[in-house]
């Protein structure tokens, strides 16, 4: 039966707070030469240079242990740290999806080789992961992939095609989410995790441009490709499990409702100190949707932080937030007549040019929103 | 929430299931008051959970009056329980006795102004007062007059002081007006007050968006159950992806709604300046209920909109109080023109509560 969907109160501590403020200080002088149409990538800019000096900081895998190059510090300090890059429109997907969910999966599921081989490189933000999960045949069907790893000597041996792979042309490691066995009654089974060595023989990284021109993605086949049996993680046959505890963590953070945000700090300069009666609502009403949006995810993150698995609470969180992100742009252009132009000197135009075109992936990425929806329905009791 | 707000919850949730029936609802719209009901909720502490024990509360604190008007918002309960609240926020506020029984105030509209003049000794009350609710069947008031322009005091104005011609709401709760010519208080029901107009209004604000969370919660429930309840082509609508997918946006808006109106409350009860907050609750409760209503009438078909359908208690409910205190339009304007001031460069520490750090 339904119990309802639960988001706890959360209230950063105080150490949190003294860490923004040095967050802001430190962004304020490394940003300080970043062009306005590179803040609007948000979270896709990929720069190396910028990754290794925030991961100095100890800004990158900072909730981890020690021993493994982590600070020890909390998930809400993380948030803060997050939130601010975000904020600023720096550069951070380079590191971002090892700190986010490559990094913290070895630590729960990784050897002991694994996490000290590994984690100490992603937290000095010099080593950068991509994740295989969609197929050409495969995207919301996850169970349905058909890249395969059969067990060879002292390892296995991969192949089949990912596609949509984020920055795998300038990653080190991949995590292949694979076939490895028959997948059982409920189609779940039979799935691994493998760490991918992507410098290794037996991949070919094609690009896949998209229609902002950029090289994001790409297409990444396997021929042959031979995995030592060291780099399972986790349980072999035990993927998809493994795969759903990384879920909450990849849908709830603040990645989710921000990814416009320069956008709307480009809008708030555009429209200036005297608004409009018309402009002061529409602003007033997304900044409203911002500030609440807020409250929703770092509430995920307090529960995260506590133990909890807040799936579905995550998945209410990239709904709503990518329709609000998507919707930034078009009460942009509707504030402000212009024609989007991406090489446009306005530092407005460009950010909305930027936006605009990214825009679609937002509700794409990380699961779509007909699947995250279908996901909260689930958690009714509906399905 | 802590143990004590989770026994607290679920007693005001057992005390609404026991007392708000449909009969009670029907018999409130048509002029009855729910007077065991009101007495159960002075009897467990709920009408004044905030006030310290002092000055006739329940001696809880913020976090306890939030909880108690989602279970009111929730339960479509025919009583003035958040007027009440305001009405001794106000009068403690100004060392007033707060007494028993429902309370109201005034005035609850932007347009409309309460003037207090000295006059023999005692004071001269004066202004029309529209939308005043359950003015009719209340105790009495606690009126926040102007002595002076932007000077203000409450005052206590007793339910034998005034005629109230009756008007109502969407949900069919009292909305009265009074005209206050030619009333004379005494001294001691007057004394003067730290807070404006603006506090009062933003306050009543919090309250509504508060109690409109507890019904986006309800109509959730109601939408879900009744989704499971009918059949169409063989099988439950809620089987149907379409009807899910709705329920999933009804789901998000009802969870918006609460954390905005809680994390406003938390805001205010850890001291800080939640005007901000109060703001972006409001505005964006208000919007999710407009969503959420129109997905619950949706999924119910042509039974929800009936009259003998519970749904519309909710959903007149939302309609009403998502205007009252300030609809989106007012509070968005609010909220865009204080950013436009700030500048674009403190967009973010507004929305992080850091605009001195």
């Amino acid at each position: 039966m339904f119990q309802g969907l639960t988001f706890d109160p959360v209230e950063l501590p105080p150490a949190a707070e003294a860490l923004r403020r040095e967050v802001r200080e430190f962004l304020r002088g490394a940003l300080a030469e970043l062009p306005p149409e590179q803040r609007a990538e948000s979270w896709t800019g990929f720069n190396p240079e910028f990754s290794r000096k925030i991961g100095a900081q100890g800004w990158i895998g900072m909730v981890w242990p020690k021993r493994y190059g982590g600070q020890e510090r909390s998930s809400l300090e993380r948030y803060v740290v997050l939130e601010e890059c975000l904020a600023a429109g720096a550069p951070v997907s380079a590191h971002w999806v090892a700190d986010r969910q490559s990094g913290p999966l070895l630590l729960r599921y990784g050897t002991e080789a694994q996490r000290t081989a590994i984690l100490p490189r992603i937290a000095r933000g010099e080593c950068y992961f991509c994740i295989g999960m969609s197929e050409p045949d495969s995207g919301s069907d996850l169970a349905s992939i058909r890249t395969k790893a059969v067990a060879t000597d002292g390892g296995f041996i991969v192949n089949g095609t990912k596609v949509w792979t984020s920055h795998a042309h300038h990653c080190d490691y991949m995590i292949l989410f694979c076939r490895t066995g028959e997948p059982g009654a409920d189609r779940h089974g039979g799935v691994s995790q493998l760490l991918i060595d992507l410098q290794q023989p037996g991949i070919k990284v094609r690009p896949i441009i998209n229609l902002a021109g950029d090289h994001h993605f790409n297409e990444v086949v396997f021929q042959d490709h031979f995995v030592p049996e060291g780099n399972v993680i986790g349980a072999l046959g035990d993927g998809w499990r493994q795969l759903m505890n990384e879920l909450a963590y990849e849908r709830s953070g603040p990645e989710r409702f921000l990814s416009s945000f320069v956008l709307v700090t480009e809008l708030v300069r555009k429209i200036g100190p005297h608004p409009s009666e018309r402009e002061a609502i529409v602003l007033g009403r997304l900044i409203a949707h911002l500030n609440t949006l807020r409250g929703l995810s770092l509430s995920v993150a307090g529960m995260l932080q506590a133990g909890r698995m807040p799936d579905v609470e995550a998945a209410v969180v990239k709904d709503v937030g990518t329709l609000c992100e998507q919707e930034v742009p078009e009460i942009a252009r509707s504030l402000v007549p212009c024609e989007p132009d991406p090489a446009s000197p306005d530092p407005f135009v460009v950010s909305l040019a930027r936006v605009m075109s990214h825009a679609p992936s937002f509700s794409l990425r990380g699961g779509t929103r007909e699947i995250l929806r279908n996901l909260i329905a689930r958690g009714l009791g509906l399905r | 929430m802590t143990a004590a707000e989770n026994l607290l919850e679920a007693a005001a949730k057992r005390l609404f299931a026991t007392h708000v029936t449909r009969a009670l609802r029907e018999q409130a719209e048509n002029g009855v008051w729910p007077a065991a009901l009101w007495s159960a909720l002075e009897e467990a502490g709920l009408a004044q959970p905030a006030l310290p024990e002092t000055a006739g509360g329940a001696g809880g604190d913020l976090v306890d009056e939030a909880t108690a008007l989602i279970a009111f918002g929730r339960a479509a309960a025919p009583v003035p329980l958040p007027e009440t609240m305001l009405a001794g926020w106000l009068l403690a506020a100004a060392g007033l006795p707060v007494p028993q029984g429902p309370l109201s105030l005034a005035p609850v509209r932007k347009e409309d102004r309460l003037t207090l003049v000295r006059r023999n000794g005692g004071w001269r009350l004066a202004g029309r007062m529209t939308r005043i609710p359950w003015a009719g069947a209340v105790t009495g008031l606690a009126g926040l007059a102007e002595t002076a322009p932007g000077t203000y005091a409450v005052a206590w104005i007793d339910r034998e002081a005034y005629q109230a011609a009756p008007g109502r709401n969407m949900a069919g709760e009292p909305r009265d007006t009074i005209d206050f010519a030619d009333i004379v208080l005494p001294d001691n029901a007057v004394a003067m007050v730290a807070l404006t107009a603006d506090d009062l209004y933003r306050r009543g604000a919090l309250m509504r968006a508060t109690a409109m969370a507890g019904a986006l919660a309800q109509v959730l429930d109601l939408t879900v159950r009744y989704a499971g309840e009918r059949s169409q082509f063989g099988r439950p609508i809620g089987k149907f992806q379409a009807v899910q997918q709705q329920l999933a946006i009804l789901a998000g808006q009802a969870a918006v709604a609460s954390r905005a109106a809680l994390g406003a409350y938390e805001i205010l009860a850890r001291g800080e300046d939640a005007g901000f907050a109060i703001a972006a609750a409001k505005a964006r409760v208000g919007e999710a209920a407009g969503v959420a209503a129109s997905i619950a009438h949706q999924v119910h078909g042509a039974i929800g909109f009936t009259h003998e359908h519970e749904l519309h208690y909710s959903t007149r409910r939302l309609w009403s109080w998502r205007d009252e205190f300030g609809g989106e339009s007012h509070w968005q304007a609010w909220i865009g023109r204080r950013a436009a001031t700030l500048g674009a460069d403190s967009l973010w520490p507004l929305l992080t509560g850091t605009l001195d750090g």
